[in-house]
């Protein structure tokens, strides 16, 4: 079985982006949106086909499932050993990302047909989604850590662009220059981790990387700099770029304020795929980090425990719907750092890395269903706030329905796909660090809680007074929802430990009772205290954020982190190292060259009357000028 | 026809019509005149050509061809000038050198 096909899962969508970018314009703004849709659609059947074909016919030899490199050419070779490919490779976990990225994708192309109907540069939209979508999937087919790195920042440059589609806010201009600032400096770490890892491996390709042969790493693991080895830096930095993309603590400050952004793009770019990229890039790099670079590996761990803790806590007290699907998303996808991070290697070992890509499965589809929910939400009432909602139930059925499936999913309530993929994570955790495992329990409680305050206060409540009824999205808005619920409700049947592991040999699992039940127990309280809060309209929760006092108003502000970097931004890099800067370049680096000009043109100024115009003057001069030469010649030269 | 006269002779002469060539030329305003102590210069040259070629390798003809070469090259300045000078009196109403200083700084 061949899969060159799958050159097309690449190329349809950058076709559509450069039909709808080029000549876009011309088209009516509905036929853009089919065209853009239709690729997808493709792509879309075409994803599946591949997975099916990989995961249930060709896919595994001998119990183990092979990397298949469909595709491989070079495009810059420095050297003999160091070139630069392009390929697609195919292994379970690029498998079951392209699945996720079609799918999600798809339906968000087919929901924006009607949440941005009518929308200036309607086109435009669809050219970035397309292009988007393109690099997105170009990223998880990489045959190499330096394509990886180049779909990578095509990935950030299409957030950027999707971020401030609406460019005539300046909030949403704002909002898209400080994704693309911290994701780039993060990418910047990534690129010196990438240097750093192929200067002592002499290869960028993952196979070579994460193959069995360890004897590349033998340089790498002996150099070392400041107390950790060059391979454990190589990590952390790799690790940097992930944590940027993926918006992990200290640098997570630019995926609230993405949701500036359209919302299909927030459900697509800010909560389905290209978050994960960093746990992707984890995952792909696991056997660099667990072998070579274990505490690179705990820190992931600890950076993702935290994250997940510190985002939950900042979302129970947000107002901005999408804000707190932005923070839940942070906090899920710390979970699934943390996973990777507790994760061992091999057959039962690798829980946390079939838990982590099980995760990231199911988050997809739940938190992709939450903002295409939220969206529907803001397409009824034209508000982000959720003071101006309530007792939305009654408008928008379809809605509410999957919205509540969604919470429930993310809630981790038994037999929707949420709770299988939540309670292997959990397992991992107990497994190897029972404080890490504390942490996620708690995590759990608070994710449901502030799930079902969302919930409660966009459906229930007292009813507010709107300025148009609401009224249910058209049908290409609520058919991408039972779609994406379905997918929420079966997506954690799917044999996942005997498809993805970290070895690529399959393994089996089973519930772990002693975990699940208490963290449904949780999940539950979570669930029975947001909805005493928040069921009916109630001042309890305000009593109690009133007595919280200046801890509520912390955390309300997101913990000052904002305002800590523009402290650190403004006051003293700006002022320590900018301005000496800007000062040395205008005055030295400037001053410099105006000098240059200066003189030359002053001393023109000073000689130019010596083109006078007057022949007899221009004789004279060389007839002079030509009897001095003679004599210098005749008399001093021979 | 001319043994008997020294070739120093013949280049005193050469030397004088040149010299009053470059001094006509610094000193005259009509631009006439100025064309003409050009044609004093090239006929200079021409005389040395000559000279040289008569009295050191009589048995040669370079001196004559180059002479020659210069005449030619003479007579077309001679009437690329003429057409300037006219041109310039046209628009200028003059011919006086001091007055044509269009083509300074």
């Amino acid at each position: 079985m061949s899969f060159q096909y799958t050159i097309l899962i690449l190329l349809i969508p950058l076709a559509c982006f450069l039909i709808n970018g080029l000549v876009g314009m011309k088209f009516k703004p509905l036929l853009s949106g089919i065209l853009g849709t239709a690729g997808l659609g493709i792509i879309w059947l075409l994803s599946l086909f591949t997975a099916y074909t990989y995961f249930f016919q060709v896919g595994q030899v001998n119990g183990e499932f092979q990397k298949i490199v469909v595709i491989n050419a070079e495009w810059l070779r420095f050297t003999d050993k160091l070139h630069i490919d392009m390929g697609i490779l195919l292994d379970p976990i690029s498998v079951m990302m392209l699945v996720v990225i079609t799918t999600v994708s798809f339906m968000v192309h087919l929901y924006s047909i009607g949440y941005m109907h009518g929308e200036r540069g309607f086109q435009r939209f669809y050219a970035f989604l397309a292009l988007f979508t393109f690099s997105m999937l170009g990223l998880v087919v990489a045959t190499n850590i330096f394509q990886m790195y180049v779909f990578w920042e095509l990935v950030g440059v299409s957030s950027f662009l999707l971020i401030g589609f609406y460019y005539d806010r300046p909030s949403a201009v704002a909002a898209s220059k400080k994704a693309f600032i911290v994701t780039r400096f993060a990418d910047l770490g990534f690129l010196i981790g990438i240097l750093v890892l192929s200067y002592f491996t002499g290869t960028f390709d993952f196979i070579a990387l994460t193959g069995s042969d360890q004897s590349i790493f033998a340089s790498g693991a002996a150099a070392s700099f400041m107390g950790l080895s060059a391979l454990t830096w190589a990590a952390l930095l790799i690790f940097m770029g992930g944590a940027g993309k993926s918006a992990m603590f200290p640098l997570h400050i630019w995926l609230p304020d993405a949701m500036e952004g359209p919302t299909p793009v927030s459900a697509l770019i800010h909560a389905a795929t290209m978050v994960v990229a960093g746990v992707f890039l984890v995952a792909r790099m696991f056997p660099v980090f667990f072998f070579q670079a274990p505490a690179a590996l705990e820190l992931v761990a600890y950076v993702g425990g935290f994250t997940s803790l510190f985002a939950a806590i900042i979302a129970c007290t947000q107002f901005d719907i999408k804000r707190v699907l932005a923070f839940s998303t942070l906090s899920q996808i710390g979970y699934m750092m943390l996973a990777l991070g507790v994760s061992g290697y091999g057959g039962h070992e690798g829980l946390g890395y079939m838990a982590a890509l099980f995760h990231l499965f199911t988050h997809a589809m739940f938190k992709a269903l939450l903002f295409l929910g939220a969206g529907s939400v803001i397409h009824a009432v034209h508000s982000n706030v959720m003071q101006e909602m309530g007792g939305l139930r009654k408008y928008l059925p379809v809605t509410h329905l999957t919205f509540l499936i969604a919470c429930l999913t993310i809630a981790g309530v038994p037999f929707l796909s949420g709770f299988f993929s939540k309670d292997e994570i959990l397992v991992a955790a107990w497994q190897s660090n029972k404080f890490l495992f504390a942490v996620e329990f708690l995590v759990a409680g608070i994710t449901a809680f502030y799930m079902f305050r969302l919930y409660f206060n966009i459906f229930w409540g007292k009813e507010k007074t709107y300025a148009h009824p609401p009224h249910e999205s058209p049908l290409t808005m609520t058919i991408p929802l039972v779609l994406l619920a379905l997918g929420s409700i079966f997506a954690g049947y799917l044999p996942f430990s005997e498809l993805i592991s970290s070895d690529y040999k399959p393994f089996e699992t089973t519930l772990h009772l002693s975990v699940a039940i208490p963290s449904v127990l949780i999940g539950l309280a979570g669930i029975g205290l947001a909805m005493l809060f928040y069921r009916r309209e109630s001042t309890l929760p305000d009593r109690i954020a009133a007595s919280l006092g200046s801890f509520y108003k912390v955390v309300l502000n997101k913990f000052y982190i904002d305002e800590l970097y523009l402290f650190v931004t403004r006051k003293i890099i700006f002022n320590y190292i900018s301005r000496p800067i800007a000062w040395f370049d205008r005055h030295i680096v400037d001053g410099t060259m105006n000098g240059i000009g200066w003189v030359t043109e002053t001393s023109s100024q000073k000689i130019k009357g010596l083109q006078s115009g007057r022949i007899s003057q221009y004789g004279f001069v060389f007839a002079i000028a030509a009897v001095g030469l003679a004599l210098v010649f005749i008399y001093f030269i021979n | 026809m001319i043994e008997g006269i020294p070739m120093q002779h013949l280049l005193i002469v050469s030397l004088f019509m040149f010299f009053a060539g470059v001094c006509g030329f610094i000193i005259r305003k009509n631009m006439i005149t100025i064309l003409m102590s050009v044609e004093l210069i090239l006929n200079a040259v021409n005389i040395n050509l000559l000279v040289f070629n008569k009295y050191l390798f009589p048995e040669q003809l370079q001196g004559h061809f180059f002479a020659l070469f210069v005449m030619g090259i003479a007579a077309a300045e001679a009437a690329v000038a003429i057409a300037l000078i006219i041109n310039i009196y046209r628009r200028l109403n003059s011919i006086n050198v001091e007055e044509v200083t269009e083509m300074k700084y």
